[in-house]
């Protein structure tokens, strides 16, 4: 099939992460649920061949987790299926709750009275305090827990099973944010392998179509069955009682289109490059955050000790490639990444940036940002920033 | 030439840009997020300001990069606590001078150095002239623009790679047009006003909020200590004002003018204006922090000097002193306010200055 190539007027993008390009798959569905007359929930029968489409969506979605279609809920994006786990088996019913450290804000923010569970320096969460935690609250009628499968910034994947296990032996809900990891599964991957084994079989996952090369706008909350949740926005009922409003049906087409095109793809590929370009950078002076440790395949964290991260986006920018760091805000300000913090990076948080390859990257577009990292780090050398050989593990 | 410009996102710095970029430069726009826009009770909330928001549209309309520089805490640290300081002391500052000279002329203008750039360009009313004996600032075409005051701080160094486009615009309305021209929406925004981060209420309320200490009434007293009245607090008072005495002007049947700030009895000393004003012991002025746009001449320099924002010239000899500071000698007395700068002119152009000493 056609591949279209991740550059557009000169640019190189290179920032999958945030947002991976649209496959021509899922515009393809994406256009059959545009040219799809009618409201889902509608009678008549425009209104029912709509329905008809969301739910073999649903179907085919809820389908590659393992679970039954109704237990799946469609949401807006993946903030709003972390926000209603968070509400629906937390704050609704009263549940402490458990965040890991280098959680997205989709959940900090959602919980910001939460228990954070510590990292280690690779990013993995602490399960002994994970599981003192847990024990604190045994009394209680269990914790609910959030814990992103793979993180957004370096790619690190959660100890997911180890995990799970926890939480079932403290009768704690798991909730799992797989925005990240859900539309790059490669059956190998921590994340594929604790979906197969059943350990998620009682987790909550959240997930996001754009993150998976779908259209923005539309993702899920998959629940552990199909049971009630309270809403955050009760409106028509849709969803069974558990989201309001009208869904976007040809957003979430191309949600289910993409996410199977993904769990098709050869993801070694993308990992062979990312372990080149990890090469690249590491000659031209960066520290690979979290490196020896499973990573999602497409995802590189580069420290250059010395360096302000937006300084290394500005240089990269002005070049023509487009890459991120820490949290960038809707102004646009780069702010230190709490990522990296948690990590014990103390002042390199501010000074890595994230390369995610996105899914139809090719080998040309790696090395010629190879090439640009390299200049770059070259300039910043001479103009006297780079701090070198900073011991990390 | 790669040139970065920054942007407040204002007519005057979206017409820099605009008109560079149709020089056919290379510009990157850069604007410095200076304070959180929902009020210091946020410390680095994310936010989206209005001015961001508009200088990134000028920049995707007239097609160049633009990014968004976290200055927050260094902004913060360089200049509101050092304003606030300021007032502590007794000080009248000048917190533009302390901005442009740290967080634009210095770190902004290191990192358009890191990025390549050849030089740096302002949307401020100066102009930058190549001299016989190296690059000198002048004052704008548009005198009633005029901001030379508030740069004087500039170091040679960073005058050499700077560009200020609209020294030579002959007014405002001129700028407008061309914003109108170039298809700017930011074309009929309307000027900033007085310091930028007191954002609701008065420097003093914020004053008074950072340093509590120096809040609160106090006496106002005469030169032999009487008290002639009570003030709201001193940071409400400059050296030289005739406000907000009250009725001590009545009571003591002359206008008075404060004349010192005492900090630790939080005393206000006023004396009648017309002795002040005449009295012969207040021909010399110390200044510190000095910033010679000329070789510091050993001898000193005879020439006009600037003690307020808006205030005319006075003549007098300025002669350097050990520790960066300098004296001056005014040919008539004056009151100027410590804090406040005291520039030095020959003509257009500016020599120098420094901040003035109490």
């Amino acid at each position: 099939m056609l591949h279209a190539p991740p550059s557009q007027h000169n640019l190189l993008y290179l920032d999958a992460n945030a947002t991976e390009p649209l496959r021509p798959i899922a515009q393809q569905a994406l256009n059959e649920g545009l040219a799809q007359l009618g409201n889902p929930a509608s009678v008549h029968t425009a209104g029912r061949k709509a329905r008809v489409m969301l739910e073999q969506a649903r179907k085919q979605l809820a389908g590659t987790f393992g679970r039954e279609a109704d237990s799946f809920v469609f949401t807006s994006g993946g903030t709003e299926a972390n926000t209603l786990a968070v509400h629906g088996f937390g704050h609704a019913i009263g549940r402490p709750i458990l965040i890991g450290a280098t959680e997205h804000d989709a959940i900090r923010k959602a919980a910001p009275g939460a228990c954070v569970i510590p990292v280690d320096q690779n990013g993995l969460i602490e399960c002994a305090a994970l599981e003192t935690q847990l024990a604190s609250h045994a009394a209680e009628a269990g914790a609910l827990v959030c814990i992103m499968a793979a993180n957004n910034e370096t790619g690190v994947y959660a100890p997911l099973e180890d995990i799970a296990a926890l939480c079932r032996q403290y009768g704690a809900h798991l909730h799992i944010d797989a925005v990240q990891a859900a539309g790059r599964m490669s059956g190998t991957d921590p994340f594929s392998q604790a979906v197969a084994s059943g350990a998620l079989v009682g987790a909550s996952l959240a997930l996001s179509a754009h993150k998976m090369g779908g259209v923005m706008g539309a993702g899920a909350l998959l629940l552990p069955e199909d049971r009630p949740l309270p809403p955050l926005l009760p409106g028509g009922g849709q969803e069974r009682g558990r989201r309001g409003g009208t869904p976007a049906l040809a957003a979430h087409l191309s949600m289910a289109a993409a996410l199977v095109e993904s769990q098709q793809q050869e993801w070694s590929r993308l990992q062979i490059l990312r372990d080149e370009l990890e090469a690249i950078c590491c000659h031209a002076g960066a520290v690979i955050m979290g490196r020896d440790v499973p990573r999602l395949p497409n995802t590189v964290s580069a420290l250059l000790p010395g360096v302000a991260a937006q300084m290394q986006l500005m240089a990269l920018d002005i070049e023509g490639y487009c890459v991120s760091a820490g949290s960038a805000c809707s102004s646009g300000k780069v702010a230190r990444s709490h990522v990296l913090e948690a990590m014990g990076q103390g002042e390199g948080a501010g000074q890595a940036i994230r390369i995610s390859l996105p899914w139809n990257v090719q080998a040309e577009h790696v090395r010629a940002f190879g090439q640009a990292y390299s200049r770059m780090a070259q300039r910043f050398a001479e103009r006297g920033l780079l701090q070198n050989n900073r011991t990390t593990s | 030439m790669r040139i970065l410009v920054a942007m407040s996102g204002g007519v005057d710095s979206s017409v820099v840009a605009a008109l560079l970029k149709q020089q056919g430069h290379e510009v990157i726009g850069a604007t410095l997020q200076l304070y959180d826009h929902s009020g210091p009770a946020k410390p680095g909330a994310c936010c989206a300001g209005r001015d961001i928001m508009d200088a990134r549209l000028v920049a995707e309309k007239i097609g160049f990069p633009h990014y968004v520089i976290d200055a927050e805490s260094r902004f913060r640290d360089s200049v509101i606590e050092s304003f606030a300081d300021s007032y502590a002391r007794g000080e009248t500052p000048v917190p533009c001078v302390a901005c442009n000279q740290g967080v634009k002329f210095t770190d902004l203008l290191t990192m358009a150095r890191d990025l390549g750039c050849e030089a740096m360009a302002t949307g401020h009313y100066v102009r930058r002239v190549e001299g016989p004996t190296g690059v000198e600032m002048h004052r704008p075409v548009d005198r009633d623009r005029d901001q030379s005051w508030f740069l004087f701080a500039t170091t040679r160094e960073q005058l050499e790679f700077l560009r200020f486009p609209l020294g030579e615009m002959p007014d405002k309305a001129h700028v407008r047009a061309l914003a109108e021209e170039l298809g700017l929406d930011v074309a009929t925004k309307r000027d900033s006003q007085d310091i930028c981060f007191v954002t609701n209420g008065s420097y003093a309320t914020l004053v008074e909020k950072m340093r509590p200490e120096i809040g609160g009434p106090g006496d106002i007293v005469d030169e032999h200590g009487n008290v002639l009245g009570q003030h709201e607090g001193i940071a409400r008072y400059t050296v030289g004002q005739s406000r907000r005495l009250g009725d001590i002007h009545t009571g003591t049947g002359e206008r008075q003018m404060v004349t010192a700030i005492d900090v630790p009895s939080r005393r206000i000393i006023v004396g009648p204006r017309q002795k002040v004003i005449h009295d012969e012991s207040r021909r010399i002025v110390q200044l510190r922090d000095m910033n010679w746009l000329i070789d510091a001449p050993a001898d000193g320099v005879r020439c006009g000097v600037q003690l307020r924002a808006r205030e005319g010239l006075r003549q007098a000899l300025i002669r350097p002193l050990e520790g960066n500071r300098a004296e001056v000698q005014l040919e008539e007395p004056a009151l100027p306010a410590p804090g406040q700068a005291c520039v030095m002119y020959e003509g257009e152009r500016v020599l120098g200055g420094g901040f003035i000493l109490a």
